[in-house]
């Protein structure tokens, strides 16, 4: 048994200590906002925060992620975090929808790291999450409104 | 009445009583007349006008949406159509899936489909009689309970008042009183002017859910008792399953199920990675069949000659034989295989049980889903339940004839006797078939002294998933598949020697419909083919097109304001040039400027994207730009990227590190503008697409001197 840190909730799963982070938060805590897009780390649709840093969850086996603090984006509440949802809300980024969990998340960490970032940094700091619907000009322009907005 | 209706109107009734627990009442359009009744068993009462609104004694207001959303806005701008005329209050509005019923039909296709760019201007007056005859039922409601003439009361914000008075009920308040109160038959729709929400770019009500991760698609459901199933499918197509040996799959930790299916081998566990894990383990032998040896190589060969038999002929205009010119141009184009690839991956939760089948999936064609769990479970499709979910993408490929993935949760739900999620992986969806079709294509064009086009002769190989379906007799006309051909017969160009012919090519490869569909390939040969023309004859390539529009006002006048907005012909940065194109989908019109450039290693870089569209009336203006936006990245992905190649029979490519999707770092900046119209409306879903990649192809010409006739570009461009 194992115990992970979730969204500040602590959760015992009984799976595969190999088994991904990604299946461990979607199936055995419940929490789907975390999606699954490629299972090899190449979309970003899964990924997480684990001690602050954006990881990819369906490469992260669960034994690592133990004892560390994972928030998802049903968890995302700090400031920075509030800025960037609002931003998405107020450009209307999403279409589908399905990669902008992944999105978020990666943003957020984007902004933490790099508070006023420019269209290079946002090019490196996103160019690891696919979105198929081409929100990509839209979620730029949310990125650079969340950083005017603090 | 006749029979058949009776019969159609019981098994909606029953359907709508199933679903609203308890609540009787409902009539569908377009058969007004009938007596809607309040029937409140269950308390809340809501009031159902008809199939697509209820409204709560809460005064909330549910729209029942007939149409699947996929990213294109659809629930937003359904809600739109019917808000307005229906005067009510858009922060009440909340959304609901319509489950399978006669009423949720497309007005054309007659079956629950979400697709062909056609859900606006197909629903954009019976969804605006769906409000205005609601809203009359209301205020005949209220006119009574005052007993004053309905003529003299109005409505606001969910609200009925009679200002004479200055009384007022709110929607809410009416709930009980709208009982047995009809609509009349020609009720009166807004003219344009009186428009609150349509026209507006009215925040999308899908939004917010989709930015905190509570949005929930067909991979996020999760019922009681549920399992997780992978497939084993066979990996060379038209393969079948000899032998299989499941020991050390059953021998992994949460594997529940080993069961065989039509499609292959399933395996059932208790969540994803055990079931992966337990497919991995599987011992299995396949029986390859007769596309074994079969590659792209192979392929192409068999295509490029087919060209060169005589076709069927889709469109003639003149004599191509007999034009006489001064300069021949004869090109070879080829397109690959596609895979759509909607981020999220193929999934489908059946429950079978003995005298009922409840499905959960994101679909665009409800009621080709329904057939095929009929036909997978044994049950009769009146037996079937579909729970609509949120799409994670569709492109075409939630839209499928035979309900493959459908079949295959059916098959193992009722094998194991439990619910359980059919998921597909990244990999089994690159390799799974329902492709964009190989396109192969030989045109020649003829020049007159004057420089002017005198003939286009084009020739196109492909296959067809039309063809030999319930479809066919639709979109199939004089043994020709109305899909294949599009965007090549009807030229546009005014030309006095046309002809273009189809060859079906014919594989064991499943092939599909994907966001723009024969447009896709067939306007990349239009486009590139008559800047080709241009070129030779020594002319501007937009101007040389804006004269062949001439009798095309909507198609030139796109070009024209693409031109002007995208600077055509005014001076760029050293390095840099732009490319244009024009094409004509789904009842729009879409011109594109792309201002691109070639990296120090050979890589195309386009900065910016000018589009000009015509679709008509537009419900919400933002989404139509969201729609161009994304359509431009979409065919710019198959430009860059897209090639599925085959070797052995089998799909080389497996996920996104070898079938690659354009990034952040590559996405230009795209300016949408759109023309102010009251013309025939039109989709956008799709329209944008066909013009980029041509787009971008001409400018890389004049950068270049090099056409590219192939898809996608090569690594290098100036190769």
């Amino acid at each position: 048994m194992a115990t992970l840190t979730v969204n500040d909730k602590n959760y015992d799963v009984t799976v595969s200590p190999d088994t991904p982070l990604l299946w461990v938060i979607r199936e055995n805590i419940g929490l789907t906002g975390t999606k699954f897009g490629c299972g090899m780390a190449q979309c970003g649709a899964c990924t997480v925060h684990m001690n602050g840093e954006a990881v990819r969850s369906c490469v992260t086996p669960l034994s690592r992620a133990e004892g560390k603090k994972i928030v998802t984006i049903e968890g995302l509440s700090d400031e920075v975090g509030k800025r960037v949802q609002q931003a998405w809300i107020d450009e209307e980024v999403p279409q589908c929808g399905y990669c902008q969990s992944g999105q978020i998340m990666a943003a957020a960490v984007l902004l933490r790291t790099t508070p006023n970032p420019t269209d290079t940094d946002i090019d490196n700091g996103m160019s690891g999450n696919i979105c198929r619907c081409g929100t990509y000009q839209r979620i730029r322009k949310a990125i650079h409104k969340a950083a005017q907005a603090k | 009445m006749d029979e058949t209706s009776n019969i159609d109107r019981r098994r909606f009734l029953k359907t709508s009583a199933a679903l609203s627990g308890g609540l009787l009442m409902s009539f569908y359009l377009p058969t007004f007349g009938k007596t809607p009744k309040v029937a409140s068993s269950a308390a809340p009462a809501t009031f159902e006008p008809n199939a697509f609104i209820r409204i709560g004694a809460d005064n909330s207001i549910t729209i029942i949406c007939n149409h699947s959303e996929m990213g294109q806005g659809t629930y937003t701008s359904m809600s739109q159509l019917i808000a307005d005329e229906l005067d009510a209050d858009w922060k009440t509005i909340q959304i609901e899936s319509a489950p399978l019923g006669e009423a949720y039909a497309n007005p054309i296709f007659k079956a629950q489909l979400t697709g062909n760019s056609m859900t606006a201007y197909t629903e954009w007056e019976r969804m605006r009689t769906v409000g205005a005859s609601a809203r009359s039922i209301l205020v005949q409601a209220a006119a009574r309970a005052w007993n004053v003439d309905p003529a003299s009361c109005q409505t606001k914000n969910s609200t009925v008042i009679h200002p004479a008075t200055n009384r007022r009920f709110s929607y809410g308040e009416l709930v009980d009183k709208a009982s047995g109160i009809t609509a009349p038959n020609d009720v009166k729709l807004k003219s344009t002017a009186d428009f609150t929400y349509i026209g507006k770019p009215v925040k999308r009500l899908d939004t917010p859910d989709k930015t905190n991760g509570k949005a929930m698609f067909g991979l996020d459901v999760s019922i009681p008792g549920m399992l997780v199933a992978v497939v084993a499918r066979t990996p060379v197509f038209g393969g079948k399953l000899k032998s299989f040996n499941a020991d050390k799959a059953k021998a992994i930790p949460g594997v529940r199920h080993v069961v065989q299916i039509d499609r292959g081998v399933a395996v059932v566990a208790d969540g994803y990675w055990p079931a992966k894990l337990g497919r991995e383990a599987l011992e299995i032998e396949w029986d390859e069949g007769p596309f074994a040896a079969q590659s792209s190589a192979t392929q192409r060969q068999q295509y490029a000659q087919m060209a060169k038999t005589a076709g069927k002929v889709a469109q003639k205009e003149g004599d191509v034989a007999k034009a006489k010119g001064t300069k021949t141009i004869n090109a070879v184009y080829e397109f690959p295989y596609l895979a759509h690839a909607p981020m999220e991956p193929l999934n489908c939760v059946a429950d079978v049980k003995d005298d009922s089948c409840e499905l959960y999936l994101g679909t665009q064609a409800q009621t080709f889903d329904q057939f095929a769990a009929a036909q997978a479970s044994g049950l009769k499709p009146e037996q079937i339940k579909i729970h609509t979910q949120l799409l994670g993408g569709g492109f075409g490929r939630r839209s499928v004839l035979d309900g493959h993935v459908i079949q295959e949760a059916v098959q193992v739900s009722k094998a194991i006797k439990a619910p359980v999620k059919v998921m597909w992986s990244r990999e089994d969806d690159i390799r799974g078939g329902y492709y964009r079709t190989v396109s192969y294509h030989n045109i020649r064009g003829v020049l007159a002294a004057s420089g002017q086009p005198a003939a286009w002769s084009h020739d196109i190989v492909n296959e067809s998933f039309i063809i030999g379906t319930p479809l066919a007799g639709s979109m199939v006309k004089d043994g020709i598949d109305e899909i294949a051909v599009e965007g090549a017969a009807e030229l546009p160009y005014e030309i006095p020697n046309v002809q273009v012919n189809w060859h079906q090519a014919v594989s064991p490869i499943p092939t599909l419909w994907m966001r723009s569909v024969g447009h896709s390939y067939n306007a990349f040969v239009k486009e590139t083919f008559i800047d080709d023309l241009a070129r030779t004859a020594g002319q501007d390539p937009y101007q040389y097109r804006r004269k062949l529009l001439e009798k095309q006002p909507r198609l030139k006048q796109v070009l024209e304001l693409a031109a002007q907005k995208g600077d055509w012909g005014k001076p760029l940065p050293k390095g840099h040039a732009r490319g244009i194109a024009v094409h004509h989908s789904y009842f729009s019109y879409v011109a594109q400027v792309a201002e691109v450039s070639i990296t120090p290693s050979g890589k195309v870089k386009v900065h910016r994207v000018v589009c000009a569209v015509d679709c008509g009336p537009v419900i919400n203006p933002d989404t139509v730009k969201a729609q161009v936006e994304g359509s431009v990245i979409f065919g710019l992905t198959s430009a860059f990227y897209g090639e599925l190649t085959l070797e052995k029979g089998r799909i080389q490519q497996r996920n996104f590190h070898d079938y690659k999707m354009l990034r952040m770092n590559e996405a230009p900046d795209v300016e949408v503008h759109i023309v102010p119209s009251t013309d025939k409306m039109g989709g956008i879903g799709e329209p944008a697409v066909p013009p980029i990649a041509p787009a971008v192809a001409n400018a890389l010409f004049t950068l270049t001197g090099k056409r590219i006739r192939k898809l996608p570009f090569p690594a290098d461009v100036r190769a």
